[in-house]
């Protein structure tokens, strides 16, 4: 697959997007920290990072679901051109469901378990759609059908708990889609379902990309799955982009001691078993606060005192489409602790 | 004979129906006949989806489920046939690493009395400053240190429960060590600690493991041996190399293509085979072979009416399906699989983990 | 870019340490520990706790604090006994007098060691046997045997039946049987209260069974009834003692409600809250001082437990507070 950089204005616009949690009687906890991407028509763009690094927060922020007076958020969101952040509830809650659609990871506690499925479906499709009766029946039947669910007459009936897990996760992408979204955001989609059915599922998202020309706003914590489906990868580290780029010059190309520590620490199905796996020391508990420099440096081979002089900067490499947060990356001699 | 050797193991549940007297209306086959064996220093792999038995085949063996059927020797004494005192007395020489680090350890207790509690009940570990000198050994080994032991689980990250769960286990120098999804439930960047840290304690013990897991690249990594299973039965089993450099069986071919490589250039040049339709409950499975229904080389004779026997097909390599052979040399093409679903009616029926619940 | 390596390694550790978010300042709290001091911290503890404890300090000093003999009359020339002539709050008797010349108040501070005792024995009497049921019932189910399964069905049944009687037939059966007493009232409501805590601590000790960490015990080769006293009853603690607290308001209510019915002690000399409302009853349009002030205390103290009750239940399970 070749990736696509539309020229025309990007499906969504993320521009030094800060996420701030302030709590009465505790110290404000910031969970996103300048993050800034860009998703154009038809592309895949992956958020990869493990608990706690904010990208399903961001995920929440993109879809206005955390308008909250605890939460400060700070940057620019735009969709299509229409800044979200500020906008008033109602046009929100006409976008969302309508353009901007979203897939979580549990699709049991995401779909309303005393509703049946088909009728979770046409109502999306009569508020967004004006679709009534019969209308709307036939077209939830051919959802049902483009995600591959067999027999979708009868499942229209059925409630989301006679599904089984790989079918309801289905069955909440066809709902997702109902409506034509150009956005669509995919919060571990595949993480709750068996290694089989994750491929079905990766699959249909693909396909839904390629045909319908979506957006697609994957975040994950699995680098396989990015490598076979995103076009774009933010790696995200404790709230912040440690680097970006295209797939092929992110995987080929690693330069933060992140994600490198991460490609090494990962057995592969295809690697050499007899090299020891190298883990990355610690856990995502051992941070420095933003302010103070760079939040991995505890847990860094590459680490430096310059590492903890304020937020490291953005370094984007020469001549190819890829940037980074590290003040010391590799070109310039290790130093092992 | 091997350290550790099961033989045509059989967990069935009774499907029970009723408020007062509780009818037993037939049985989940968990486990329908699974044989496997492991040295000393050696691991054996079980991999498989949700709902193919490979956690209740780790329960089965260390007896935290009743088994129906088979026999489970270690060392040559049948587990199975013990009575439940002396299975009792035999425990320390078996012990289990559990998926979630955080249930696994009672959350009540510091971790000296976690620790220790084997040692106390098997009358082991001497005097109270030996007893400790051990458990500070056994936090040394997983990478803790002593001013570990006043703490209390929650006061730990996730990994760190995972390694005093493993410091549990090496207490009582087990001989074998059924690890049950042991990085699973973990951060990725910390899944390499803690299986760097099992490989080591392997080398220095000569433990022997019995790896579970869903994760085919974690299991490969780590296993000597590695046996797929699906519904209840071992479809494939061979040294961890020879299986995924050919794997034989159509079920571990499609398991294999849907594992996703953390390289954009393999993953462009995969070639998938995408499974149809879910997995079939296992209170129902297909007649015949378990993976007919959804197989892409099922043939119209003997998959459906006959179940494959696990056979050396190569040195070491065993695989149960009928056509082998013939899928190898590329006389039998897969073809396409009608998606069949399974019936709502059946997803309802709960799979008991554990049956009579393992508890006190 | 600045040569690195430059700083020493003591430095560069220095330096990291000093900014690093440490996870874990605590060191060695038990959750009880920690739980404790959630409580410490939260308002409605402190507001439970101030009520609860002003409550207790009257109930323990009643016989200091009253001005006068909860029994003595005190008319006067102005009031004559023959007729319903009611006294209200006055200098002498803040709250006034009850129908029978008796000052008010000092019945209401003897009254609160009354309804003292009777919520704290109602509720270990409901806590001691429900949680012996609960916990027998609990631990046999969970065995998994043939013959505990027996028993846990047979004692459910029983509290099933229990549960299936309303707690004012209970009380009127108990009282046919011992005659009105304070003790009836504490063994009538306490009886109400069986069936409660027996579900609760069973439901709760069969969830914590089926945890990993009993399994691991299990693996380890503990005993059985070890397991269940080390690992399963401790983790199944905390509602039981939630819903204890939570008691003490009810059955502080129940027996005021049980003794307005005449079913509580006819003792003169030992007012009781519940009792002093009855009998303000008939007085209540000439006199509702009478049964207001005994309402108030009523609600108040019930209001300080489930306070503290509430908090509790906030304390020992912090995932419940967002």
């Amino acid at each position: 697959m070749t990736v696509r950089r539309e020229p025309a204005t990007p499906v969504l616009t993320v521009e030094d997007l800060s996420i701030t949690f302030t709590q009465r009687g505790a110290a404000p906890t910031r969970a996103v920290d300048r993050v800034s991407f860009e998703i154009g028509a038809g592309e895949v763009v992956g958020l990869v990072g493990e608990s706690g690094c904010g990208k399903s927060v961001t995920a929440l922020a993109v879809m206005g679901l955390l308008a909250d007076r605890n939460v400060e958020i700070g940057g620019r969101i735009a969709y299509a051109g229409t800044e979200l952040l500020g906008l008033p509830r109602k046009r929100m809650r006409d976008l969302r469901g309508a353009d901007l659609a979203m897939i979580f990871q549990d699709p049991l506690s995401a779909l309303n378990p005393v509703v049946p499925v088909g009728r979770q479906i046409t109502e999306m499709l009569s508020r967004h759609r004006g679709l009534r009766g019969r209308d709307a029946d036939a077209e939830a039947v051919q959802l049902l059908g483009r995600v591959g669910i067999p027999d979708p007459e009868r499942r229209l009936k059925e409630y989301p708990h006679q599904m089984s897990g790989g079918m309801r996760q289905r069955a909440m992408i066809a709902m997702a889609v109902s409506c034509g979204p150009r956005l669509l955001i995919a919060d571990e989609p595949t993480t709750a379902l068996d290694v089989t059915i994750q491929a079905q599922v990766l699959e249909l998202l693909k396909d839904l990309v390629e045909t319908e020309g979506t957006a697609l706003l994957m975040i994950t914590h699995d680098l396989g799955v990015v490598a076979g489906l995103c076009d774009r990868v933010n790696v995200l580290y404790a709230g912040r982009v440690v680097e970006a780029a295209p797939r092929h010059e992110l995987f080929g190309n690693p330069v933060h001691p992140y994600t490198t520590g991460l490609l090494r620490s990962i057995p592969r199905m295809d690697g050499d078993r007899g090299v020891p796996l190298n883990p990355i020391r610690g856990s995502v508990n051992d941070l420095v606060a933003w302010a103070d420099g760079c939040a991995f440096a505890p847990r860094c081979d590459r680490y430096e005192l310059e590492c903890l002089a304020g937020t490291p900067a953005v370094t984007e490499l020469p001549g190819v489409d890829h940037e980074h947060r590290c003040v010391n990356p590799p070109g310039t001699p290790a130093v092992v602790r | 004979m091997s350290l550790l050797e099961v033989r045509d193991l059989k967990v069935h549940f009774p499907i029970r129906k009723g408020i007062l007297l509780r009818r037993i209306v037939g049985y989940v086959q968990a486990v329908d006949g699974v044989s496997l064996s492991v040295d000393r220093g050696q691991t054996y792999g079980l991999v498989g989806e949700s709902g193919c038995g490979k956690s209740t085949v780790g329960r089965a063996i260390l007896r935290l489920n009743d088994i129906t059927a088979g026999e489970v020797r270690l060392d040559g004494t049948d587990l199975a046939g013990l009575s439940t005192g002396a299975m009792r007395r035999q425990r320390h020489r078996l012990q289990m690493i559990f998926q979630d680090p955080m249930g696994s350890l009672d959350p009540r207790q510091n971790i000296e009395s976690i620790l220790g509690e084997g040692l106390a009940a098997h009358g082991m570990g001497g005097s109270r400053r030996e007893r400790r000198k051990t458990l500070i050994d056994a936090l040394d080994a997983v990478g803790l240190s002593a001013n570990a032991l006043a703490r209390y689980p929650h006061e730990f990250s996730g990994g760190q429960r995972q390694r005093i769960g493993i410091a549990r286990a090496l207490v009582l120098q087990p001989d074998v060590i059924i690890c049950d999804e042991p990085v699973s439930a973990l951060d990725v960047s910390v899944q390499a600690q803690v299986l760097n840290l099992l490989e080591e304690i392997q080398e220095q013990t000569g433990v022997a493991y019995v790896v579970i897991a869903h994760d085919l690249a974690v299991v490969r990594h780590i296993s000597d041996t590695v046996g797929v299973m699906y519904l209840g039965h071992i479809m494939e089993e061979a040294a961890a190399d020879d299986l995924y450099a050919e794997p034989l069986h159509p079920y571990t071919k499609a398991l294999m293509s849907a594992i996703p490589v953390p390289d954009p250039e393999v993953e462009a040049q995969r070639e998938r085979i995408l499974l149809t339709g879910d997995l079939p409950s296992p209170a129902n499975p297909p007649a015949g072979c378990r993976f007919s229904s959804r197989c892409p080389w099922a043939q119209s004779t003997r998959c459906h009416d006959e179940i494959p026997a696990l056979i050396e097909v190569r040195p070491g390599h065993r695989v149960a399906c009928h056509w082998v052979e013939e899928i190898e040399s590329g006389e039998i093409r897969p073809h396409e699989v009608e998606a069949e679903m399974v019936p709502a009616s059946e997803i309802g029926v709960e799979i008991p983990t554990v049956e009579p619940p393992a508890v006190p | 870019m600045n040569l690195p390596g430059t700083a020493t390694k003591a430095a560069k550790i220095d330096r990291l340490a000093e900014l690093s978010v440490s996870s874990s300042d605590v060191r060695g709290r038990s959750l009880w520990l920690e739980a404790f001091s959630r409580l410490r911290r939260s308002p409605m503890a402190i507001v439970g706790a101030v009520i609860v404890s002003a409550f207790v300090i009257v109930a323990v000093a009643a016989p200091l604090l009253a001005p006068h003999d909860p029994t003595a009359q005190l008319w006067r020339g102005d009031v004559f006994p023959n007729r319903s002539i009611f006294v209200g709050p006055r200098a002498e008797n803040p709250l006034g007098l009850d129908h029978a010349g008796r000052d008010l108040l000092s019945r209401m501070l003897v009254g609160a060691r009354q309804s003292l005792m009777v919520g704290v024995v109602a509720t270990l009497i409901g806590l001691s046997v429900g949680a012996l049921i609960g916990g027998v019932s609990g631990a046999a189910a969970g065995m998994g045997r043939r013959l505990g399964r027996a028993v846990d069905s047979v004692l459910m049944r029983f509290v099933d039946m229990l549960l299936s009687i309303p707690a004012l037939l209970i009380a009127i059966s108990v009282a046919a049987l011992l005659g009105p007493s304070l003790t009836t009232l504490m063994i009538a409501v306490g009886a109400a209260q069986v069936p409660i805590f027996a579900r609760l601590l069973r439901g709760s000790m069969l969830a914590q069974s089926r945890s990993d960490f009993v399994t691991a015990s299990i693996a380890l080769g503990v005993r059985r009834p070890k397991v269940v006293v080390s690992h399963v009853l401790p983790n199944s603690l905390g509602p039981v003692l939630v819903q204890g607290t939570l008691t003490l308001a009810t059955a502080i209510i129940e027996a005021a409600a049980l003794s307005y019915l005449g079913l509580g002690s006819p003792d003169i000399s030992r007012p009781e809250w519940g009792g002093m409302l009855a009998d303000a009853q008939r007085f209540l349009g000439s006199a509702p001082h009478m049964a207001l002030f005994p309402a108030v205390a009523i609600i108040i103290t019930a209001l300080g437990f489930t306070l503290l009750g509430e908090a509790m239940r906030e304390a020992l399970d912090p995932k419940l507070k967002k």
